[in-house]
């Protein structure tokens, strides 16, 4: 297979992680959809190591993953603490940096 | 040390030390009976050295560089001591210091602050007058007359809680700083014409004839306009009456001995350089001639006792400009002087007065020689010696002036002043007649003033005659005038008092009758109103100042301050408009931004082609 397909799989995976993002109303969804951007890179990242004969490529996929498990739990975590104080996760309601 | 090269030095310092300490010292200001005994304690001494330099007699110049610059300095202070200035410092100091004993007793009911304050003043203003007597130069003069206008106006303003007091003293201090406008244009001019602001040396230049300066009239006129906002001339006699609100002493030094008669000093101080321009001479003299007619017109319908005497002040300050005008400095320095210690013994004795019955209309005193019996003796003495009686002293000089008049062939002028002397005979004893032996009740129980009052007041009586005499005795170089002088001055003043008499003792002749003949009844009408003059000036006031203000502040409110708030309402509006951008909500941001890098590709795609 081609370099190419996999690119595309990346951009597909990227483009339905933004879709999720802007799409999404339950703060989980969200954190959902920028789990499968992340993994989108991670996919660039695996395949130009791959077809390149560059390590550099892996290591830095492994660095992506261990960070995005991080973001993750950051993540839920704010999650979590938003909905003990205003007892929703709704996206379209947590507003309180409205201009 | 040479004492006597330092005397005047001491003179000028003791009060300036006195008001530094009081100024800075604050416990010692508020302790107010102790802070003027300071003051008095200055004052005396400075007079014992006042009366040093005046007996010494030598003429003196002290000078120190003030303003340097490359051809040697610009401007010096110092003293110029001769017969004038010793003869001033003299009257200066023994009226102040006479006044502030006299306040001791007359302000005894203010609070301790204040009485602390008014010394503060009082000191103040005695270095002020002093440094302008002394002065060598018109900077130095310009600078001290600025002061002693100053000092006019925080003593004026004493009782500044009262709305009448307050506004008084801003009136005087305005329509003097009028006259003053001309007075530092004219220096300044004279300097770009002379190159220095030195006494002396503008008059050698002067005896030189080397002073033939394009438009000398009109900077003599200049420095002239100073002398009439100071000495109150017409038609910047205004602030004088008004100005009588201030504590009764201070009128007696200020509004009456020392501060308004710098005018006339300025004059007599400049009159080598006043010699040279004729016609600027001439119109001092028939402006001093029309105004001491106009105040003793006014004086003569005033029911306020100080505002007679402050009306009468104006009339003896045109006596003396009118003099000045005529060439005839000597007289008009003398009756300067003369002037001061009755018009302060006058002064003071009405505040005696006022200190009994407490009021300033004299329709409300009356009988008061029978309780007042000293105060009232001495207050016929300054009468008498204003009205122009021999032995006293104000015989003498007013008839100095009117020689000196007469001399300079100044026929209507001299006609002017005759009539004045009459009117201030009747004006004077009119006050007397009324207040000391009238029939009307003086309400409370008057009595005699304490001695700290009475001495001053003895003190300037008794001059008052001994200077008389003494002139009398010297006679000489007074007396030039013709013959007849005397003898008609004498009459025109027993015809002034005898006319009061008639009208206000015997009620042989009713006054309201009298005003309301045809001539005079017109007179009367002008001369309660004023004149119009108070009118004309709060008019253009009203109109022309407030008018300019009020456009000013047009400019201000609607036109600056409009392209303001055009500003600041637009910044507001569009601030407005693109705070909506601010959802608060993340994923909107996220749109923005994916928005955002969309069009970099596709700008950045259109762009490589």
């Amino acid at each position: 297979m081609s370099l190419y397909a996999y690119l595309t799989l990346a951009a597909l995976v990227f483009a339905i992680g933004l879709f999720g993002v802007l799409t999404r109303r339950n703060a989980v969804g969200l954190l959902l959809g920028i789990e499968l951007m992340l993994n989108a890179v991670n996919i660039n990242l695996v395949a130009f190591a791959r077809f390149r004969a560059d390590v550099a490529g892996l290591v830095f996929t492994l660095f992506t993953i261990s960070i995005t498990v991080a973001e993750v739990a950051v993540g839920l975590a704010i999650v979590i603490a938003i909905f003990r104080v205003r007892r929703t996760v709704e996206a379209d309601r947590l507003d309180l940096l409205r201009g | 040390m040479d004492l006597g090269a330092h005397a005047p030095l001491l003179v000028l310092g003791l009060p300036f030390a006195a008001f530094l300490l009081l100024a800075v010292v604050a416990p010692l200001r508020r302790a107010g009976r102790a802070a003027g005994a300071v003051s008095i304690l200055a004052a005396a001494v400075a007079l014992v050295a006042a009366l040093g330099v005046w007996r010494d007699g030598a003429r003196r110049t002290l000078t120190w560089a003030w303003i340097p610059a490359d051809g040697g300095p610009m401007a010096t202070v110092g003293l110029l001591v001769d017969p004038l200035s010793s003869a001033m410092l003299v009257l200066v100091t023994l009226v102040s210091l006479l006044v502030q004993v006299y306040s001791l007793a007359y302000l005894a009911d203010e609070r301790a602050p204040s009485l602390g304050r008014y010394y503060t003043y009082q000191s103040l203003f005695a270095f002020s007058m002093l440094g302008l007597v002394l002065s060598p130069s018109f900077v130095q003069m310009f600078v001290f007359w600025e002061l002693v206008g100053l000092c006019s106006y925080l003593l004026i303003g004493y009782w500044y809680e009262r709305p009448s007091a307050a506004r008084a003293a801003v009136k005087a201090f305005w329509i003097t700083k009028l006259g003053d406008l001309g007075f530092v244009v004219g220096i300044v001019m004279l300097w770009g014409a002379t190159g220095t602001f030195e006494f002396q040396a503008l008059f050698t230049k002067a005896q030189e004839h080397a002073l033939a300066i394009e438009g000398l009239g009109t900077i003599m006129f200049l420095i002239y306009l100073g002398a009439v906002g100071k000495s109150a001339q017409f038609p910047l006699h205004v602030w004088l009456p008004d100005a009588m609100e201030g504590p009764t002493p201070v009128s007696a030094l200020i509004h009456a001995a020392t501060m308004v008669t710098a005018g006339v000093f300025l004059v007599a101080r400049a009159q080598p350089l006043f010699a040279l321009t004729p016609e600027v001479l001439t119109l001092i003299g028939w402006v001093g001639a029309f105004t001491a007619l106009l105040a003793a017109s006014m004086a003569c319908v005033e029911g306020d006792i100080k505002r007679v005497l402050a009306y009468s002040t104006v009339s003896q300050l045109g006596y003396m400009m009118a003099a000045a005008g005529a060439g005839a400095a000597y007289a008009s320095v003398l009756h300067l002087l003369t002037h001061g210690l009755f018009k302060a013994l006058l002064f003071l004795g009405a505040g005696a007065v006022i200190h009994a019955v407490g009021t300033n209309d004299i329709f409300r005193m009356g009988g008061l020689f029978r309780v007042m019996p000293q105060t009232g003796v001495l207050f016929i003495v300054g009468t008498l010696a204003l009205a122009g009686l021999p032995p006293l002293a104000g015989f003498f000089s007013k008839e100095a002036v009117l020689a000196g008049v007469w001399e300079a062939r100044m026929t209507w002028p001299f006609l002017m002043l005759a009539l004045t002397a009459f009117l201030t005979a009747f004006y004077m004893f009119r006050v007397v007649f009324i207040a000391f032996f009238g029939r009307a009740r003086a309400p409370g129980h008057p009595h005699e003033a304490p001695w700290l009052m009475r001495g001053p007041l003895w003190l300037l009586a008794v001059l008052t005659v001994l200077v008389g005499l003494r002139l009398g005795l010297a006679g000489g170089d007074a007396q030039h005038g013709p013959g007849w002088l005397a003898p008609a001055s004498v009459a025109w003043a027993l015809g002034g008092i005898l006319l009061a008499w008639a009208t206000y003792q015997r009620r042989a002749v009713d006054p309201a009758r009298l005003a309301g003949t045809f001539p005079l009844s017109l007179l009367d009408f002008l001369a309660r109103r004023r004149y119009g003059l108070d009118a004309l000036y709060d008019g253009l006031y009203r109109g022309f100042i407030l008018g300019f203000s009020r456009l000013i502040g047009w400019i201000d409110r609607y036109l600056v301050d409009g392209v303001l708030n055009f500003l600041s309402a637009g910044t507001l509006r569009a601030g407005d408009l693109v705070r909506r951008i601010q959802s608060g909500q993340a994923q909107d941001y996220v749109y923005g931004v994916a928005f955002g890098v969309l069009l970099l590709f596709v700008w950045a795609q259109w762009w490589r082609r």
